[in-house]
């Protein structure tokens, strides 16, 4: 019969149509827009077709996702920001669309470089989000970010990112990205105990004071 | 694993068989045979009609400069499968002049506008040779290595200004436009009212074959696009109608191109990887696995077990993402306005959040490196690809397929439209589904084994009759066979390394050059990259499906209803920013 084959599909349409009502019927009672709805709307079990409510309600983003790149402080027992940052240059180097830009900072009397940015700067209408710098920083300071939400009005007076709008403290880091930084922790106290001990079986004196920051 | 010979035996020895025609490129590292211009022609023929190499895969060109020589590289294969043969033809840089080699490959004919077009290399016999991504008028030749872009700033990053004195300019107040715009002599852009589109519509005209026929008709030229729902970006096909049957077409493209290659040849070898990922813009994880297979083969190293298998997962749900789009866009086409494709992209979503959680985007992937992967997949993702293989998609592909296929007024609008017969496919160099729906079983995958596909169980879907039902169908078989790969992957998958050595972020490529390609979800994608030993590549040219596959589209619309050039189109699913790159 000619059109039995549109019947059909227009079952399938109807199906998805039946479906994303009867899930409603799963959540009566309990808040129209929740994270935990929009979880399971958008998980492999889900059936019917479904709409994220944003900004009521957002996608989940995995741990990996990335954004525009921000850089780590450790906060020392006073509360001072250490800059992890050395301004060695990597990422600046890395970076395809060439959006990094650093100041050394240069010691006033011997004129050699000081291992701390004096000004650092992403443009962030340049930046594509690539991920690079994060991924070849030796020293753990660069991380992408989870914020999205960036959005201006005037791109002109805001877009260039300095050191200031960049800087984030270790704990945020911990906050976005808990297992990278469990394992960039744990990597990292396990290399400072093999320096001790190296240094401890060189000569066997009483431990300096650790040297460099201490994660918060 | 040792790097690979582009052309092995027995074509080899194809020098001491034709040493009237052949001399083998003796530059290190480098494959192929030299021949003279003059006669290219004599021996294409003899390539495609005796040794049976009837498939032009690329046509590029190089400058060597300051040497005084342009190259033009020709990659040609077997539709049968095997190894290829790279021929190149040198000429000099002043008014350079090499035979077409279109009457033979009919393929050739955009590729050969883009070297015009690139590098100023007149193609003579060719029989529409205008600039195919730049405006007619526009000065120079912007491949050519002593050419500049506007806001130019240096010959190759890393910029000299980023570090350890940076501090952040705008390009545009650091350098205004105007500094550095070469234009035509005479030209005064003050006076410019907008490009005439004369050229166009002459090379049009010209391109109609006339009928005799009693009945008096009028023509009457309609321009399509560049901004149309129904060109899937910015995309504008000139077409020659009578009446409303399609006469002649001429695809006018460029509107998006940022000129990739000289980008990508500004960069280091590395920083090149994201910018792959806008090529094709919905494919960036098959983008990505060609590039790192090109210059993988010119360094000489291979990616661990794991990482090999991870990439072949991501390389196939990425073919499964772009067939569900595809075919979900083709039904817009066709008038089923949005339902059909929603029900795929929900699908896609879920592809997406698996990209999104492993490489950190949905789209952007960057997620393959030289020698390895980025990163491992973090937890609890294998086992979603796992469900999602075995559990979830091969349920939705069959409502899918109960909900469009044999539906009556799909059939009614795609069958025996827009036919391109086997011949005809092959001479187009149309690539990937295209191709595989004229009657010709060519996959990559297997006539030229890359990666491990030689380890899978898996068929490549041919259909016959190479209209836009068939090409639809042929994707709906290839998402079955990703689904088959899929799961051999998830019951195999090795634990191990993902990386092949220490992650660098100067990357070593030795001198030479390489051709990788890959069956891309849009057909054959090949990158062709010569190095000359630093840390940016020397060429980089991309094979770009979508672009080469066009070059048949007037030949599919050819007597066809002007809305049927739309279903035309939609069937030869391009993408704008692989098109133009």
């Amino acid at each position: 019969m000619v059109g039995w084959e549109i019947i059909r599909g227009l079952g399938v349409t109807f199906k998805h149509f039946a479906e994303t009502y009867f899930d409603d019927l799963k959540w009566l009672g309990k808040p129209r827009y929740s994270q935990e709805r929009a979880a399971a709307r958008s998980s492999l079990d889900s059936r019917g077709a479904f709409t994220v409510q944003y900004p009521e309600e957002k996608l989940v983003i995995p741990e990996e996702f990335r954004y525009i790149p921000f850089l780590i402080y450790d906060e020392g027992p006073d509360g001072e920001k250490i800059d992890r940052c050395t301004s060695c240059g990597i990422c600046a180097k890395v970076c395809p669309p060439q959006c990094i830009w650093i100041v050394r900072t240069n010691d006033p009397v011997t004129g050699r470089p000081i291992p701390e940015p004096a000004e650092f700067y992403i443009d962030v209408d340049i930046c594509m989000n690539c991920g690079l710098c994060a991924e070849f920083c030796p020293f753990d300071a660069i991380k992408m970010d989870h914020d999205f939400e960036i959005a201006t009005t005037n791109r002109m007076a805001t877009d260039i990112f300095d050191k200031q709008r960049l800087s984030q403290p270790a704990s945020y880091y911990a906050s976005i990205r808990p297992t990278n930084f469990a394992a960039e922790e744990k990597a990292r106290r396990e290399k400072e105990a093999a320096k001790a001990a190296a240094a401890a079986a060189k000569r066997p004196a009483p431990p300096a004071p650790g040297k460099g920051p201490v994660a918060g | 694993m040792t790097e690979q010979p582009i052309v092995e035996s027995p074509a080899a020895d194809l020098s001491a068989q034709y040493p009237d025609f052949l001399t083998p490129d003796s530059r290190p590292n480098f494959h192929g045979f030299v021949l003279a211009p003059e006669r290219l022609l004599e021996f294409l023929k003899i390539a495609r009609d005796e040794l049976g190499y009837d498939y032009l895969s690329s046509v590029t060109g190089v400058d060597d400069y300051p040497e005084d020589r342009l190259e033009v590289v020709y990659h040609l294969y077997r539709t049968t499968g095997g190894p290829g043969l790279e021929l190149k033809v040198f000429t000099g840089r002043q008014d350079p002049v090499v035979p077409s080699a279109v009457p033979l490959y009919p393929g050739a004919d955009f590729q050969e506008r883009e070297i015009w077009d690139m590098y100023g290399i007149h193609f003579s016999g060719h029989p529409d040779l205008r600039r195919i991504l730049m405006w007619e008028g526009f000065a120079g030749f912007p491949m050519r290595k002593d050419w500049k872009e506007a806001y130019f700033e240096e010959e190759v990053k890393p910029f000299k200004n980023r570090w350890p004195g940076g501090r952040a300019v705008r390009v545009e107040d650091s350098n205004p436009f105007g500094n550095n715009v070469e234009y035509p002599a005479g030209f005064d852009p003050s006076q410019w009212t907008g490009e005439s589109d004369d050229p166009v519509y002459d090379a049009l005209r010209r391109s109609i074959i006339e009928e005799k026929s009693d009945l008096k008709t009028d023509q009457l030229i309609v321009n399509l696009g560049p901004q149309h729902p129904s060109t899937h970006g910015v995309f504008r096909m000139a077409v020659a109608l009578d009446g409303e049957t399609v006469i002649g077409l001429k695809p006018v493209m460029g509107y998006m191109h940022r000129n990739h290659e000289k980008i990508g040849e500004r960069n280091t070898f590395l920083a090149n990887m994201p910018f792959t990922d806008r090529l094709d813009y919905i494919t960036s994880m098959s983008n990505n696995f060609g590039y790192a297979l090109a210059v993988e083969k010119l360094m000489g190293i291979q990616p661990p077990e794991r990482a090999e298998y991870i990439r072949v997962m991501m390389a196939e749900l990425t073919r499964i993402n772009s067939h569900l789009i595809s075919t979900g866009f083709l039904l817009n086409d066709l008038g089923a306005f949005f339902t059909p494709v929603l029900y795929a992209l929900e699908e896609r979503e879920f592809i997406l959040d698996i990209f999104e959680a492993t490489a950190g985007s949905r789209m952007m992937c960057n997620y393959f490196r030289f020698g390895g992967l980025a990163r491992d997949l973090p937890a609890g993702v294998f086992d979603e690809v796992k469900k999602f293989v075995t559990d979830r998609l091969p349920r939705k592909m069959e409502e899918l397929e109960t909900y469009l296929v044999k539906n009556e007024i799909i059939r009614a609008r795609c069958e025996g439209v827009g036919v391109l017969t086997t011949e005809q496919a092959i001479g187009f160099s149309a690539a990937g589904p295209i191709l595989r729906s004229s009657g010709v079983p060519y996959d990559v995958r297997r006539a030229d084994p890359y990666s491990i596909y030689d380890r899978f169980a898996f068929d490549i879907p041919v259909r016959m009759n190479g209209d836009v039902y068939d090409r639809f169908l042929l994707r709906l078989d290839e998402i079955h066979q990703s689904i088959r790969i899929l799961q051999q992957v998830v019951k195999q998958m090795p634990e191990g390394p993902i990386q092949t050595g220490k992650p660098q972020y100067t990357v070593r490529v030795p001198a030479g050059e390489a051709y990788g390609r890959v069956e891309g979800p849009k057909g054959e994608l090949g990158f062709y990259v010569v190095s000359n030993g630093k840390q940016n590549p020397w060429r980089y040219h991309v094979r770009a499906p979508s672009f080469i596959n066009l070059t048949g589209l007037a030949q599919m619309s050819l007597g066809q209803k002007v809305a049927d050039v739309v279903i035309v189109l939609g069937s030869v699913d391009i993408v704008l920013g692989e098109v133009d790159r």
